[in-house]
This record gives structure tokens, sequence and C-alpha cells, in this order.
């Protein structure tokens, strides 16, 4: 999945590392828009099998978003603000 | 007096403003980090809030809910990113968590307003990344200035399949197609209730228009068949058309939606008792006009009390403040809560038209393929749920919904059923044979949603 950004896309810039790999985000984005906006293409895999799932209700609500940020532990993407730094690992 | 206002949406916001108004400060717990409610949701800065662009039409409407929201905020015992999990409504306590800190909150009058979600039918295929609710494509555009994808279709039905693709559009990312599972004639046929709505359905009307005329393929009365898919993406949906014959548009992302449902746990969990409402086709706690509910110091307002839309969630947040008080002997303006009560009614009737031009597509939900995954939590099937059914499954067989969840796992997952819940009763009641409103609900649990260990 990839977001694209539409509006407001000329904001500072922040730097975050997703599984190793360096992530561009802006000021403002949450995790899920840092990482799905920055060409991460998916967050986790299914619990159940090996399906790959990027969220789904945007609103704290499916709990299908989850990540860990170090020093964070396992946080909703779509309900945290992304910082600069963060080092992210999906599921 | 101590009041809990759970919620800083358009209910909870007005109920706020309204209790200080008459010297009450209540705590006022919230689980995002600001108010507004999902459908007056503000970017965080630095994004840019201009009202006008973000909300459109509501701009008005969008910019005085934030004004009261912002005034009220300082005044109130305001606590936002705090997730109520818990409601005990004989100790009366609120158990919360914020920032993995967990308390207990002590009330004397509880006025939940909790809000509402997407109604989501699991289409074959719904789990591939790029597949969101239609409220999830609105929030990433209004609150973070993206959209789900360059080319997305829309597929469901209700005001906001229509909302979402005008806004699309206008922000520079026009549908593949826009999708109504609804056909043309049902529509129709509800005009003459709808006509109450005045500027509501005028505006309705304004969205699908604009679409034909910037040439958005648009389609009713369809059939979805599947979305493809793969590891990092949508590439298609694949649909059939009111006459029977197979499309598949190529996408890059799908938002679906069928109309709302209650975010009604807590209301649960207090006690208070259910019904089913069969317009809305969806479970309903019980309250009066005004959000008294069986449960004494129980209040309810908004669409977690039933779906009314954000200009009469203002409304009943406003008069269940004043139910508040009046139950507690405070003076009020009694001929405001009068109007008020007038207004809500005259709202009920348009929203029983509204339901019944985006009738559920509740055959859609129960003839869902076997192999669909229904309940992505677990990953479980529709034919995982069919099987409990069945008078020779290991178990025997589940009469109703919350034994065919002991059984399967279905709605026991992270989300708890709010995303399978609905088509997961419908397929489970066709199963049986039974109606749906038969077959019961799901019970809610505490904790409403995941909370770390620690913090329980």
């Amino acid at each position: 999945m990839k977001l694209h950004r539409l509006r407001d896309a000329a904001r500072p810039a922040i730097a975050l590392q997703l599984d190793g790999q360096g992530i561009v985000a802006q000021q403002g984005d949450t995790l899920l828009t840092a990482l799905l906006a920055g060409g991460a293409g998916h967050l986790r895999r299914s619990d159940f099998g090996d399906e790959s799932r990027a969220g789904f209700c945007l609103m704290g609500a499916c709990q299908d978003c989850w990540v860990t940020v170090e020093g964070l532990g396992r946080v909703r993407a779509c309900a945290t603000p992304a910082g600069p730094g963060m080092v992210v690992h999906r599921g | 007096m101590k009041v809990a206002v759970i919620g800083a949406g358009p209910a909870g916001t007005r109920a706020v403003e309204t209790l200080l108004a008459h010297g009450i400060s209540p705590v006022w717990l919230e689980e995002s980090a600001d108010g507004g409610g999902r459908i007056y949701q503000r970017p965080p800065a630095p994004l840019a809030r201009d009202h006008r662009t973000l909300y459109g039409f509501e701009a008005k409407r969008a910019a005085a809910l934030h004004s009261a929201f912002d005034a009220a905020r300082s005044r109130a015992d305001w606590r936002p990113q705090t997730l109520v999990w818990h409601i005990r409504p004989s100790t009366r306590q609120l158990h919360t968590v914020s920032q993995g800190q967990q308390a207990v909150v002590d009330y004397h009058a509880a006025i939940l307003c909790t809000g509402a979600m997407d109604r989501v039918i699991p289409i074959p295929g719904w789990t591939h990344p790029g597949v969101t609710s239609l409220g999830a494509a609105q929030i990433a555009l209004k609150s973070q200035g993206c959209a789900i994808g360059q080319r997305p279709v829309f597929l469901g039905s209700g005001p906001l399949l229509w909302l979402v693709a005008y806004q699309y559009a206008k922000a520079g990312a026009p549908p593949a197609a826009v999708l109504d599972t609804t056909p043309f004639a049902t529509k129709l046929a509800a005009t003459p209730g709808l006509l109450r709505g005045g500027a509501t359905f005028a505006k309705g009307l304004f969205y699908i228009t604009w679409l034909r005329a910037h040439g958005i393929p648009i389609a009713e009365g369809v059939s979805p068949i599947a979305i493809d898919g793969a590891e990092d993406g949508v590439t298609a949906l694949r649909w059939r058309d009111a006459a029977g014959r197979e499309h598949r548009t190529e996408c890059d992302a799908l938002g679906l939606g069928w109309g709302l449902r209650p975010e009604a746990q807590l209301a649960d969990l207090a006690g208070i008792p259910f019904r089913f409402d069969a317009v809305q086709h969806n479970w309903i706690p019980e309250r009066d006009l005004a959000g008294r509910t069986p449960v004494a110091h129980h209040y309810l307002a908004g669409d977690g009390a039933g779906i009314g839309g954000a200009e009469m969630a203002e409304l009943a947040g406003r008069r269940a403040a004043l139910a508040v008080l009046q139950n507690a002997r405070t003076p009020i303006d009694t001929a405001a809560a009068a109007a008020l009560d007038r207004k809500l009614a005259a709202g009920q009737k348009f929203r029983v038209a509204l339901e019944r031009a985006f009738p559920f597509p509740a055959k859609l939900a129960a003839s869902l393929p076997d192999d669909t995954i229904l309940c992505r939590c677990e990953g479980l099937r529709a034919a995982d749920i069919r099987a409990t059914a069945m008078v020779d499954y290991h178990a025997g067989v589940a009469p109703e919904l919350n034994r065919a969840k002991a059984f399967s796992r279905a709605g026991m997952g992270r989300c708890q059923g709010r995303l399978c819940g609905a088509a997961t009763a419908e397929v489970l009641a066709a199963a049986l044979g039974q109606p749906v409103e038969a077959i019961g609900r799901l019970r809610g649990q505490p904790p409403v949603k995941p909370i770390p260990i620690a913090a329980a």
C-alpha cells in the first residue's frame, strides 16, 4: 500500500528506520503515514498465516497496523505520531 | 456532582460545553489526542488547518465545534489519549489507561459519547494492504493530507461513499470507479422521506451529480466479486453490474463501507439493555430522546447511541447534559430542552428515510463464499462460521452468536468483532435459517480494546 501525499506535502523532513531501512517522513505524520508514504508497502503479517497487512480503519479500532517501536513497544501505527530517529520493526 | 464525559466528538463536546455553562466541570476522557471526533478530526501541526479545504460544506459546523472544544478543554478536567477500557456501573467507576498508566475514575453520572465506526462487509481479498474502510480513506485525506492510492475504487453504500469519492476527486486522486451496491430504484423510492433532510439531501445529490459531470465511472446495484492484490497492494476489483455482467476495474487502493455501527461496548458493560433496530439494522442501546437509559446515572449521546450523524450528535450531547442536570435538580432552561427534543425527534424521521435509501445489504454478507476471510484478526473464513451451525459440528450447533464465537473464535480477536461482527451475524443467521435479530449480538468484554497486561 502506498499513501500518496496530496496536501501539505512540503513539511520539514524526519528520518526513521524500518527493519534496518531508512524511511524519510514529514513532521505531523502518524507512524502509519510515515511508513506507508515512505514505501514500506505493508506493516505486519497476519498472526495466522503469511498474509501481509497494512491497517484498515485508521481510527484505532482494527488493531491491524501494529508495529514495534524501540523504547515504546508495540503500538498502533495509525494512532502514534512519527518521531525523528524512531527505530521501527514490522509486526 | 462529579460527571464523566467519554468522548470529545460532536456529542461529547456539546455535552461538556453545556455542563460548564451550568457550573459543572466534568472529567473529560478521549482516546485520541485531540477533540472533534472522527468527522471533524483535525490534522496535527504542522499540517494546515484550513476548514474550507478540510471539511467542505461542513466547514462552518466544524469550525464552530472546534472553537467550542478549544474553549471547553481548559475549563474541564481534560484527559486526552486516555482509553476507558471498563466501566463498573454498580460502583460508578471507570478504568482508564493513558500512556501505559492505569487509573480509576469515580463518577456520579456518566455521559457516554463513544461514536461509531464503519460497518464493513468482508469482500474476498479485503485483507490486502491498500484496502481500507471508507472512514479510513477520509481520515487519511483529512488528517494527513494523503490519499490511500492514486486511482482508488470506492465500494459500498451510504452518504459517505459519495462524499469520500468527491473529496478524493477534488484533492487530486480521482476514483477509478464509485460502485454502489444499492440499486438506483431503492434510493428513488426513499426520496420523499429524504426531502425532509433538506440541505443534507441536496449535498448528497450534489456529490453524485458532480462526480458524473467529471467523468468518474459510477455504477449502482453492483455485486462485488473479489479484490485482487499482492504483497504490497491492490491491483483490481472484480464486480458484477446490475445486469449480471462481470467487470474488472484496475486500481491501486480500495475503500469500502456500508454505513456505520455504534461503538457501544461501554454502554454494554454499563448494563444498558440493547434492542435490534430493524431500520438501522444495528443493535442499539436503549435510551430516550434525552439520552437517559434504564441504568440510572448513565446517559448516552451521539452515534454510539444509534446512528444519527454529527448534527444530531451535537443536539444529543447538549440534551444529555441537560438531562444530567435535571436529574440533579439543577435549574435548566426547560424551553431549550423541549426545543432540542423536537429537533431530535425530527432528525430521527430523516434518519429512517436515509437508512431506507441505503439499506444494509444483508444478503451480500450472508452469501459470502466459503473461503472468504471473515475475521481478519484470527484468519477465520466464512466456512468456519457456517460449520458452527451444523448439527454434526464437533461441539454441536451454535444456536447464537456468542456460542459461535466460543466455538470458532470469530469476534474474539484483537478488534473484538468490530470489523467482522456485522457479517458474521449474517452468515450465522443464514446458516441457521434464522432472522439476524434472533441470533443475538456479540457481548462487550473488558478491556474494550487491547491494553498492556501491566496496565490491567
